[in-house]
C-alpha cells in the first residue's frame, strides 16, 4: 500500500556547501515527487490532520487535487484557509500540528503535509494565483498595527471585505519576524516580499517608520477616522538570562544578532553599513527555533565552532525537528542539560561561559521533565554568546494607550472575539499570546477580521 | 523618502539639518530622539530631536564616523531613506528652582529642548558649554537668549575658560545654593565626571545615554545600559536617566565594540567621494 512507503524525501543543499551561503536549505519537491507523496494520503473520512491544523486547512482535499494534478484547485483549497501557504509550508511546526496527528504516523511516517503545502504555495506564487480582486469598496477605514503574519492576515481579510486598510509598521521593512527574524536559508525573503506585493496590489496601504503609540497614538488613529483597529505588534522584547556578565560586548540577544544579519544585511558588510562581530567560537543559549536560527546563522557568517546550550534534554527541544536535524548536519554542537550561570569577560568582552550541569526531575507544568541543578559545572571558552530564550510583547503600545488592559507579563487582554478593552480595537498574534507561531498569528489576524467586520457592520 | 528642507554647516564637524517628517513631528517632545537611515544600505542611527516647527524636525549631528559623514554629504533638497520617531521617553522636566545644564560638544543639541522646557516652566537655567575650541561652540546665540547665564570652556582656551566643564561646575556648585539639579549631555566620559561631581555636592543629576541602537523600539536589546546593577534598554526606558549609578565604563566599551569595523566602512566612504 502506498501509505506504508516511507516519506518522499525532499532534496537539500549539501551541508558543507550550504554553511557558506544563505540560500534555502530544503529545495522543495518536483511535481513527480509531490504527486508520489500525495498518493500516500489515504483521504481519511474524519481527517485528524485537519483538526490539528490551527486554521483547519482541508488537507486531504488539497492533497487529492494535487495527486490529480489540479494544482490550481489545490492552491484555492489551501488559500481558502491560509493566505500564506508558501510560508507556512516552510515554517509551521508540522510535527506538533497537522503531521503530528496524521493517521499514518501511528504505525509509520505521516504524510509530508508541510512539504506538499509548500509545493502548492510555490506553484500559486509562481503563477500569481492568489485572488487579489476586491469587492466593491466600502467607505470605512481600518488601521492595522504591525506587518507580521497577524497584521498581514488581518489586512488581507478586511480588504477582501472591501474596507480601506492601512498597515502601520514601526521598522523600515515589512513582514515582522518573517523579515527580520527567520533567516533566508529557511524562508527566502523574496517570498515575504511577494506576499506583501500581493496585498499592495489588492489596495492595502502600507506605511513604514510609523510606530503606533509614538508617531501616532491609538487615540489619534481613531480621531483620524479609522473605525476599527487591529494590533498585531508581536512579541519583540527579548528576555535576558539575568546572570552576571550579560552586558559584556559579544553578548547578543538573538533579536539583535538576527536583526543585524537579516534586516540590516550585515552579512554584506561593508556594502551594507551595519557590522556584526562574532569570532571563532560562539555559544547559543536556548533550544527553540530562534536558537537554531541564531546558531546556523552564526555558522554561515564564519564562526568555526557553534555550541548550543540548553537546560533540558533533546526530547524537550522546542524547535522544529527539521531545524534540529539540519543544525546537526551543519556541525552545530549540542550541550544539553547545561544551564548558563555566569558569563566571564576580560576588558568588558566575553571570554567564557560557565554552565551548571542539569539532570531531569519530575514533569513540570509544561509536561516536560523539569531540569534540576547538580552542583557540577562546566566552562566553555567562547568569543560571543547569543541569548535566545524568549521574547515578551513589546511595551510601547501599552505605555502609550490609556485603558488598554494587559496581563502582568505584557500580553494584551482580549475577549473571545479578540476585542481588547477598547471599543473597536482588536488584537492578535504574539502580542496577545506571547511568542508562538506564524500560523497561530495568521489565524488570529483572520479571526479578528471576522469580528471586526461584524463590529463595522453594526456600527454603521 | 524624507526630504531635507534645510541644511547649515555649523562648523567643520557639526551640521544642522531640517527634515520634513510629519509623523515624527506630530507627538515629539523634549528628550525624544529619532532614528534615520541615509540610504537603502544604511545603518540606523539615533539623533536627538533638536526642535520641531510644524511638520519639520531639526537635527544637529556631529560627523563622527561613516553614517554621520554620509549624512553630511546630503544637501538641502536631497532625500534620505528613513526617519522614524519620536523615540524614547520624553525628558522628565522636574519641579526645580535652578538647573545647571552641562553640555559637551554636540551635546549642546540634545540639551537645548530640555533647557527650553525648564525655562518655560519658570526654572532658572545656567549652562556650561564646553568644546574643543571656539569653532566648536555651537548654538551660542540661542543659548545666550534662552539661559540666565552661559559659561564657556574650551580645551585650548580660545574662548571662555581654558579646560574642562567640570572646573566651573565645581565653582558654582560650591558657591550657589539655589542650584538644585544638574543635567549633563555630552561624551560619556564627561557625563561620568559631571555626575560624580554633582553627587559629591549633593545635587541630583540627569544624564542622556547614547549606546549603539538599531530599532529603537525595544526589540533588539543592543542599547542596554547597566544602572545600579540593573539592565535597562536606553531606547524605551531612556535615553535620560538619573546619573548617579550608571556604569559609564561599560557604556564606553559597548560604544566602541565595532570601532575596528568602522574602518572598513570608511574606505567605502572614500570611494563615494572619488
Ligand atoms: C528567529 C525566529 C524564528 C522563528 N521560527 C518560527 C518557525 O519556524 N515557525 C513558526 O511558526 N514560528 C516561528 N517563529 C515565531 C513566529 O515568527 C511568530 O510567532 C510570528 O511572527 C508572530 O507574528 P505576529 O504578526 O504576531 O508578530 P511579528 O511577526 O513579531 O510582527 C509584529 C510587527 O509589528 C511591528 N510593530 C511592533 N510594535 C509596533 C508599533 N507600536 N507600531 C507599529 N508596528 C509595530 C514589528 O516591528 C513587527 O514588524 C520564529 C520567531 C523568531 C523570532
Ligand atoms: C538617544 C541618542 C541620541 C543621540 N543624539 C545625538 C545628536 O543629537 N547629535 C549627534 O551628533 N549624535 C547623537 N547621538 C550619537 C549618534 O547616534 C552617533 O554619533 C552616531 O550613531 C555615530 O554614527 P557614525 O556611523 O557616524 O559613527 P560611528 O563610526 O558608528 O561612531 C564613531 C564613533 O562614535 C562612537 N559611537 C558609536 N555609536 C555611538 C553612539 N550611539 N553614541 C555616541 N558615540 C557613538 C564610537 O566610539 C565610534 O568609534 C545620539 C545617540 C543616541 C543613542
Ligand atoms: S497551515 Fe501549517 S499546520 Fe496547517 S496544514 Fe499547513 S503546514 Fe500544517
Ligand atoms: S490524517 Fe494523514 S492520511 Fe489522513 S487525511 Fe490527513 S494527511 Fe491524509
Ligand atoms: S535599540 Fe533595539 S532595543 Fe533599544
Amino acid at each position: 500500500m502506498a501509505a506504508k512507503r516511507p516519506r518522499t524525501q525532499m532534496s537539500e543543499q549539501d551541508a558543507h556547501k550550504r554553511v557558506t551561503n544563505f540560500l534555502e536549505v530544503a529545495l522543495g519537491y518536483t511535481l513527480e515527487e509531490a504527486k508520489l507523496e500525495a498518493t500516500r494520503c489515504i483521504d481519511c473520512k474524519n481527517p485528524r490532520c485537519v483538526t490539528e491544523c490551527p486554521v483547519g486547512v482541508d488537507i486531504p482535499r488539497f492533497i487529492k487535487q494535487l495527486e490529480a494534478e489540479d494544482l490550481d484547485g489545490a492552491f484555492d483549497t489551501i488559500y481558502n484557509d491560509n493566505i500564506l501557504p508558501a510560508i507556512c509550508g516552510r515554517v509551521c511546526p508540522q510535527e506538533s500540528q497537522c503531521e503530528g496527528a496524521c493517521i499514518l504516523g501511528i504505525k509509520g511516517e505521516p504524510v509530508s503535509i508541510g512539504a506538499l503545502e509548500r509545493f502548492i504555495g510555490d506553484h500559486g506564487m509562481n503563477n500569481n494565483l492568489a485572488d487579489i480582486t476586491v469587492p466593491e469598496e466600502k467607505p470605512q477605514r481600518v488601521a492595522v498595527v504591525g506587518s507580521g503574519p497577524a497584521g498581514l492576515a488581518n489586512a488581507a481579510s478586511l480588504r477582501k471585505k472591501g474596507y480601506k486598510v492601512t498597515v502601520f509598521e514601526a521598522l523600515h521593512a515589512y513582514g515582522g519576524v518573517l523579515n527580520y527574524g527567520i533567516p533566508d536559508f529557511r524562508l527566502p525573503k523574496d517570498i515575504v516580499k511577494k506576499e506583501i506585493e500581493n496585498l499592495k496590489e489588492m489596495g492595502v496601504k502600507f506605511v513604514k517608520n510609523a510606530i503606533i503609540g509614538k508617531s501616532i497614538t491609538i487615540e489619534q488613529l481613531k480621531e483620524d477616522g479609522y473605525e476599527a483597529i487591529f494590533i498585531g505588534s508581536g512579541a519583540g522584547l527579548p528576555s535576558g538570562l539575568g546572570i552576571p556578565g550579560e552586558n559584556y560586548n559579544g553578548v547578543y540577544f538573538a533579536n539583535e544578532f538576527l536583526t543585524r544579519v537579516n534586516l540590516m544585511r550585515s552579512r554584506n558588510f561593508p556594502q551594507a553599513a551595519t557590522p556584526v562581530k562574532l569570532g571563532d567560537t560562539v555559544a547559543v543559549v536556548g533550544g527553540g527555533n530562534v536558537a537554531m536560527d541564531a546558531a546556523r546563522t552564526a555558522k554561515r557568517i564564519g564562526a568555526k565552532r557553534v555550541i548550543v546550550i540548553y537546560r533540558r534534554d533533546e526530547a524537550s527541544l522546542p524547535a522544529r525537528l527539521d531545524e534540529i536535524h539540519h543544525a546537526k548536519q551543519e556541525g552545530i554542537e549540542f550541550n544539553l542539560l547545561h544551564n548558563p550561570v555566569e558569563i566571564y569577560g576580560k576588558d568588558y568582552e566575553v571570554t567564557a561561559v560557565k554552565c551548571e550541569k542539569m539532570k531531569l526531575g519530575e514533569p513540570d507544568s509544561s509536561g516536560r521533565r523539569r531540569p534540576l541543578p547538580t552542583g557540577e559545572f562546566e566552562t566553555f571558552d567562547i568569543n560571543a554568546i547569543i541569548i535566545s530564550i524568549g521574547q515578551k510583547p513589546n511595551p510601547i503600545i501599552k505605555q502609550n494607550t490609556m485603558d488598554l488592559d494587559t496581563h502582568d507579563w505584557g500580553g494584551i487582554k482580549v475577549d473571545e472575539t479578540l476585542k481588547t478593552s477598547l471599543e473597536g480595537v482588536y488584537a492578535g498574534g504574539d502580542a496577545v499570546t506571547g511568542a508562538a507561531t506564524v500560523i497561530l498569528a495568521m489565524g488570529a489576524g483572520k479571526d479578528a477580521a471576522k469580528h471586526m467586520h461584524d463590529f463595522l457592520q453594526t456600527n454603521r | 523618502m524624507y526630504k531635507i528642507t534645510e541644511k547649515k554647516v555649523l562648523n567643520k564637524d557639526i551640521d544642522f539639518m531640517t527634515i520634513d517628517a510629519p509623523l515624527v513631528a506630530k507627538n515629539a517632545k523634549p528628550g525624544h530622539f529619532i532614528i534615520l537611515r541615509v540610504d537603502e544600505d544604511g545603518e540606523r542611527i539615533p539623533l536627538t530631536i533638536a526642535d520641531i516647527k510644524g511638520d519639520q524636525v531639526d537635527i544637529i549631528y556631529q560627523k563622527m564616523g561613516y553614517s554621520t559623514q554620509l549624512l553630511g554629504t546630503k544637501e538641502k533638497g536631497d532625500t534620505i531613506s528613513d526617519f522614524v520617531g519620536p523615540l524614547g521617553q520624553a525628558a522628565h522636566i522636574k519641579d526645580k528652582k535652578h538647573v545647571v545644564g552641562v553640555a559637551g560638544g554636540v551635546g549642546a543639541a540634545p540639551i537645548l529642548p530640555q533647557l527650553r522646557a525648564y525655562k518655560e516652566q519658570g526654572t532658572k537655567v545656567t549652562l556650561i558649554l564646553g568644546a574643543r575650541n571656539k569653532d566648536y561652540l555651537i548654538l551660542k546665540d540661542t543659548f545666550e537668549s534662552l539661559c540666565d547665564k552661559v559659561i564657556y570652556t574650551t580645551d585650548d582656551g580660545s574662548y571662555g575658560e581654558k579646560g574642562l566643564v567640570t572646573a566651573p561646575l565645581e565653582d558654582i556648585l560650591k558657591t550657589d545654593d539655589t542650584i538644585d539639579h544638574v543635567i549633563a549631555i555630552g561624551p560619556v566620559i564627561m557625563m561620568k565626571f559631571v555626575a560624580k561631581m554633582a553627587t559629591a555636592h549633593k545635587r541630583s543629576v540627569d544624564v542622556s545615554l547614547n549606546p549603539i541602537m538599531i530599532d529603537g523600539t525595544g526589540m533588539c536589546g543592543n542599547c542596554r545600559v547597566e544602572i545600579g546593577g540593573k539592565t535597562y534598554f536606553a531606547c524605551i526606558d531612556g535615553p535620560d536617566f538619573p546619573g548617579e549609578a550608571v556604569d559609564y565604563d561599560g557604556l564606553m566599551k559597548r560604544q566602541n565594540y565595532y570601532k575596528d569595523k568602522e574602518h572598513e566602512c570608511y574606505m567605502r566612504l572614500d570611494n563615494h567621494g572619488s
